[in-house]
Protein backbone atom coordinates (compact mmCIF):
# COMPACT_ATOMS: atom_id res chain seq x y z
CA UNK A 1 0.00 0.00 0.00
CA UNK A 2 1.48 3.30 -1.08
CA UNK A 3 1.23 6.43 1.10
CA UNK A 4 -1.30 7.88 -1.36
CA UNK A 5 -3.64 4.91 -0.89
CA UNK A 6 -3.42 5.23 2.88
CA UNK A 7 -4.05 8.97 2.76
CA UNK A 8 -6.97 8.42 0.35
CA UNK A 9 -8.55 5.95 2.77
CA UNK A 10 -8.12 8.43 5.62
CA UNK A 11 -9.65 11.27 3.59
CA UNK A 12 -12.59 9.06 2.50
CA UNK A 13 -13.26 8.26 6.16
CA UNK A 14 -12.90 11.92 7.23
CA UNK A 15 -15.28 13.33 4.61
CA UNK A 16 -17.70 10.43 5.08
CA UNK A 17 -17.85 11.13 8.82
CA UNK A 18 -18.32 14.80 7.97
CA UNK A 19 -21.33 13.86 5.81
CA UNK A 20 -22.83 11.95 8.75
CA UNK A 21 -22.35 14.99 11.03
CA UNK A 22 -24.10 17.17 8.42
CA UNK A 23 -26.95 14.68 8.13
CA UNK A 24 -27.41 14.76 11.91
CA UNK A 25 -27.58 18.56 11.77
CA UNK A 26 -30.13 18.44 8.93
CA UNK A 27 -32.42 16.27 11.09
CA UNK A 28 -31.79 18.09 14.40
CA UNK A 29 -31.69 21.79 13.60
CA UNK A 30 -33.13 24.68 15.65
CA UNK A 31 -34.09 26.62 12.52
CA UNK A 32 -34.31 26.51 8.74
CA UNK A 33 -31.07 28.53 8.13
CA UNK A 34 -29.19 25.77 9.98
CA UNK A 35 -30.66 23.17 7.66
CA UNK A 36 -29.63 25.18 4.60
CA UNK A 37 -26.13 25.52 6.02
CA UNK A 38 -25.93 21.77 6.68
CA UNK A 39 -27.15 20.94 3.15
CA UNK A 40 -24.60 23.36 1.67
CA UNK A 41 -21.83 21.68 3.68
CA UNK A 42 -23.06 18.28 2.49
CA UNK A 43 -22.65 19.45 -1.12
CA UNK A 44 -19.09 20.57 -0.38
CA UNK A 45 -18.25 17.23 1.29
CA UNK A 46 -19.69 15.31 -1.67
CA UNK A 47 -17.55 17.37 -4.06
CA UNK A 48 -14.50 16.38 -2.00
CA UNK A 49 -15.54 12.70 -2.10
CA UNK A 50 -16.04 12.78 -5.90
CA UNK A 51 -12.63 14.37 -6.45
CA UNK A 52 -11.05 11.80 -4.09
CA UNK A 53 -12.64 9.03 -6.13
CA UNK A 54 -11.22 10.67 -9.26
CA UNK A 55 -7.72 10.57 -7.71
CA UNK A 56 -8.24 6.91 -6.71
CA UNK A 57 -9.27 5.75 -10.18
CA UNK A 58 -6.86 8.04 -12.05
CA UNK A 59 -9.68 9.10 -14.36
CA UNK A 60 -10.35 12.73 -15.27
CA UNK A 61 -14.08 12.24 -15.94
CA UNK A 62 -15.01 13.04 -12.34
CA UNK A 63 -14.06 16.70 -12.44
CA UNK A 64 -17.06 17.51 -14.61
CA UNK A 65 -19.22 15.74 -12.02
CA UNK A 66 -17.62 17.79 -9.25
CA UNK A 67 -18.08 21.02 -11.24
CA UNK A 68 -21.77 20.23 -11.82
CA UNK A 69 -22.21 19.47 -8.11
CA UNK A 70 -20.58 22.79 -7.20
CA UNK A 71 -22.84 24.75 -9.57
CA UNK A 72 -26.16 23.09 -8.70
CA UNK A 73 -25.25 23.18 -5.00
CA UNK A 74 -24.60 26.93 -5.10
CA UNK A 75 -27.75 27.70 -7.07
CA UNK A 76 -29.98 25.54 -4.85
CA UNK A 77 -28.51 26.99 -1.63
CA UNK A 78 -29.10 30.55 -2.82
CA UNK A 79 -32.60 29.68 -4.04
CA UNK A 80 -33.52 28.06 -0.71
CA UNK A 81 -32.14 30.99 1.32
CA UNK A 82 -33.94 33.46 -0.94
CA UNK A 83 -37.16 31.48 -0.60
CA UNK A 84 -37.23 31.53 3.20
CA UNK A 85 -36.14 35.19 3.15
CA UNK A 86 -38.79 36.55 0.76
CA UNK A 87 -41.29 33.72 0.23
CA UNK A 88 -40.42 33.66 -3.46
CA UNK A 89 -37.35 32.66 -5.47
CA UNK A 90 -37.68 35.04 -8.45
CA UNK A 91 -39.75 38.15 -7.77
CA UNK B 1 6.20 8.08 -9.22
CA UNK B 2 8.83 10.02 -7.30
CA UNK B 3 8.46 9.26 -3.53
CA UNK B 4 8.68 12.98 -2.70
CA UNK B 5 5.55 13.58 -4.78
CA UNK B 6 3.83 10.63 -3.11
CA UNK B 7 4.46 11.99 0.39
CA UNK B 8 3.49 15.53 -0.68
CA UNK B 9 0.16 14.34 -2.12
CA UNK B 10 -0.48 12.08 0.88
CA UNK B 11 0.24 14.99 3.24
CA UNK B 12 -2.15 17.26 1.35
CA UNK B 13 -4.87 14.60 1.46
CA UNK B 14 -4.47 14.04 5.20
CA UNK B 15 -4.49 17.79 5.87
CA UNK B 16 -7.64 18.32 3.82
CA UNK B 17 -9.33 15.35 5.50
CA UNK B 18 -8.63 16.90 8.92
CA UNK B 19 -9.95 20.28 7.76
CA UNK B 20 -13.06 18.66 6.32
CA UNK B 21 -13.94 16.73 9.46
CA UNK B 22 -13.21 19.75 11.71
CA UNK B 23 -15.50 21.91 9.56
CA UNK B 24 -18.33 19.40 9.71
CA UNK B 25 -17.81 18.77 13.42
CA UNK B 26 -17.99 22.51 14.08
CA UNK B 27 -21.42 22.48 12.48
CA UNK B 28 -22.77 20.27 15.27
CA UNK B 29 -20.50 21.50 18.09
CA UNK B 30 -20.79 25.31 18.03
CA UNK B 31 -23.55 26.90 20.16
CA UNK B 32 -25.69 29.10 17.85
CA UNK B 33 -26.41 29.65 14.17
CA UNK B 34 -24.17 32.67 13.58
CA UNK B 35 -21.10 30.93 15.07
CA UNK B 36 -22.02 27.70 13.28
CA UNK B 37 -21.87 29.63 10.01
CA UNK B 38 -18.16 30.13 10.59
CA UNK B 39 -17.06 26.48 10.76
CA UNK B 40 -18.15 24.90 7.46
CA UNK B 41 -17.76 27.93 5.20
CA UNK B 42 -14.10 28.33 6.08
CA UNK B 43 -12.75 24.95 7.11
CA UNK B 44 -14.57 22.86 4.53
CA UNK B 45 -13.58 25.16 1.70
CA UNK B 46 -9.95 24.81 2.81
CA UNK B 47 -10.47 21.03 2.94
CA UNK B 48 -11.87 20.85 -0.58
CA UNK B 49 -9.12 23.20 -1.75
CA UNK B 50 -6.53 20.78 -0.37
CA UNK B 51 -8.17 17.82 -2.12
CA UNK B 52 -8.23 19.70 -5.42
CA UNK B 53 -4.57 20.76 -5.14
CA UNK B 54 -3.69 17.13 -4.32
CA UNK B 55 -5.61 16.06 -7.43
CA UNK B 56 -3.68 18.55 -9.57
CA UNK B 57 -0.36 17.36 -8.11
CA UNK B 58 -1.40 13.72 -8.71
CA UNK B 59 -2.23 14.36 -12.38
CA UNK B 60 1.09 16.22 -12.81
CA UNK B 61 3.17 13.54 -11.06
CA UNK B 62 1.45 10.46 -12.54
CA UNK B 63 0.81 11.52 -16.15
CA UNK B 64 2.81 14.72 -16.61
CA UNK B 65 -0.25 16.74 -17.61
CA UNK B 66 -1.18 19.97 -15.86
CA UNK B 67 -4.91 19.74 -15.21
CA UNK B 68 -6.79 23.06 -14.94
CA UNK B 69 -10.27 21.69 -14.12
CA UNK B 70 -9.51 21.54 -10.40
CA UNK B 71 -8.41 25.16 -10.37
CA UNK B 72 -11.77 26.10 -11.90
CA UNK B 73 -13.64 24.22 -9.16
CA UNK B 74 -11.45 25.82 -6.48
CA UNK B 75 -12.06 29.29 -7.94
CA UNK B 76 -15.79 28.66 -8.18
CA UNK B 77 -16.00 27.48 -4.56
CA UNK B 78 -13.90 30.39 -3.30
CA UNK B 79 -16.19 32.85 -5.10
CA UNK B 80 -19.49 31.25 -4.08
CA UNK B 81 -18.75 30.36 -0.42
CA UNK B 82 -18.99 33.97 0.87
CA UNK B 83 -22.18 34.55 -1.16
CA UNK B 84 -23.99 31.55 0.33
CA UNK B 85 -22.72 32.49 3.82
CA UNK B 86 -24.08 36.02 3.35
CA UNK B 87 -27.46 34.72 2.20
CA UNK B 88 -27.77 32.32 5.14
CA UNK B 89 -26.69 35.03 7.63
CA UNK B 90 -29.27 37.42 6.18
CA UNK B 91 -32.00 34.81 6.38
CA UNK B 92 -31.05 34.11 10.00
CA UNK B 93 -31.03 37.83 10.94
CA UNK B 94 -34.52 38.31 9.51
CA UNK B 95 -36.05 35.09 10.82
CA UNK B 96 -34.64 35.08 14.36
CA UNK B 97 -35.63 38.75 15.06
CA UNK B 98 -32.23 39.67 16.47
CA UNK B 99 -32.38 43.33 15.34
CA UNK B 100 -31.91 44.69 18.90
CA UNK B 101 -28.85 42.46 19.50
CA UNK B 102 -26.89 43.73 16.49
CA UNK B 103 -23.96 46.10 17.16
CA UNK B 104 -24.46 49.77 16.16
CA UNK B 105 -23.39 50.75 12.65
CA UNK B 106 -21.85 54.04 13.81
CA UNK B 107 -23.46 56.09 11.02
CA UNK B 108 -26.81 57.11 12.47
CA UNK B 109 -28.57 54.80 10.03
CA UNK B 110 -29.73 51.26 10.72
CA UNK B 111 -28.32 48.13 9.12
CA UNK B 112 -28.92 48.21 5.37
CA UNK B 113 -30.96 45.03 5.39
CA UNK B 114 -33.52 46.59 7.79
CA UNK B 115 -33.90 49.89 5.92
CA UNK B 116 -36.85 50.48 3.59
CA UNK B 117 -35.96 50.66 -0.10
CA UNK B 118 -36.23 54.45 -0.47
CA UNK B 119 -33.96 55.10 2.53
CA UNK B 120 -31.36 52.75 1.09
CA UNK B 121 -31.12 54.27 -2.39
CA UNK B 122 -32.85 57.69 -2.53
CA UNK B 123 -31.51 58.54 -5.99
CA UNK B 124 -32.74 55.37 -7.66
CA UNK B 125 -34.89 56.08 -10.77
CA UNK B 126 -37.61 53.61 -9.77
CA UNK B 127 -38.00 55.27 -6.38
CA UNK B 128 -38.12 58.77 -7.91
CA UNK B 129 -40.81 57.85 -10.42
CA UNK B 130 -42.84 56.25 -7.64
CA UNK B 131 -42.58 59.45 -5.56
CA UNK B 132 -43.70 61.73 -8.41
Amino acid sequence: MTPIDLALTFAYAAFGAGLLFNLWRVFRAPGVPDRILALDTMVINVIALVVLYGIGTGSSAYFEVAMLFAMTGFVSTVAYAKFILRGDVIE
Amino acid sequence: MNPIWEYLIAGLLVMSGIFGIVGSFGLIKLPDTMTRLHAPTKATTLGVGGVLIASMAHAWAAEGVLSWHELMITLFLFITAPITANFIAKAQIHRAKVEDQLPPTGTGRSWATFEPDDARNPGHPAERSRAE
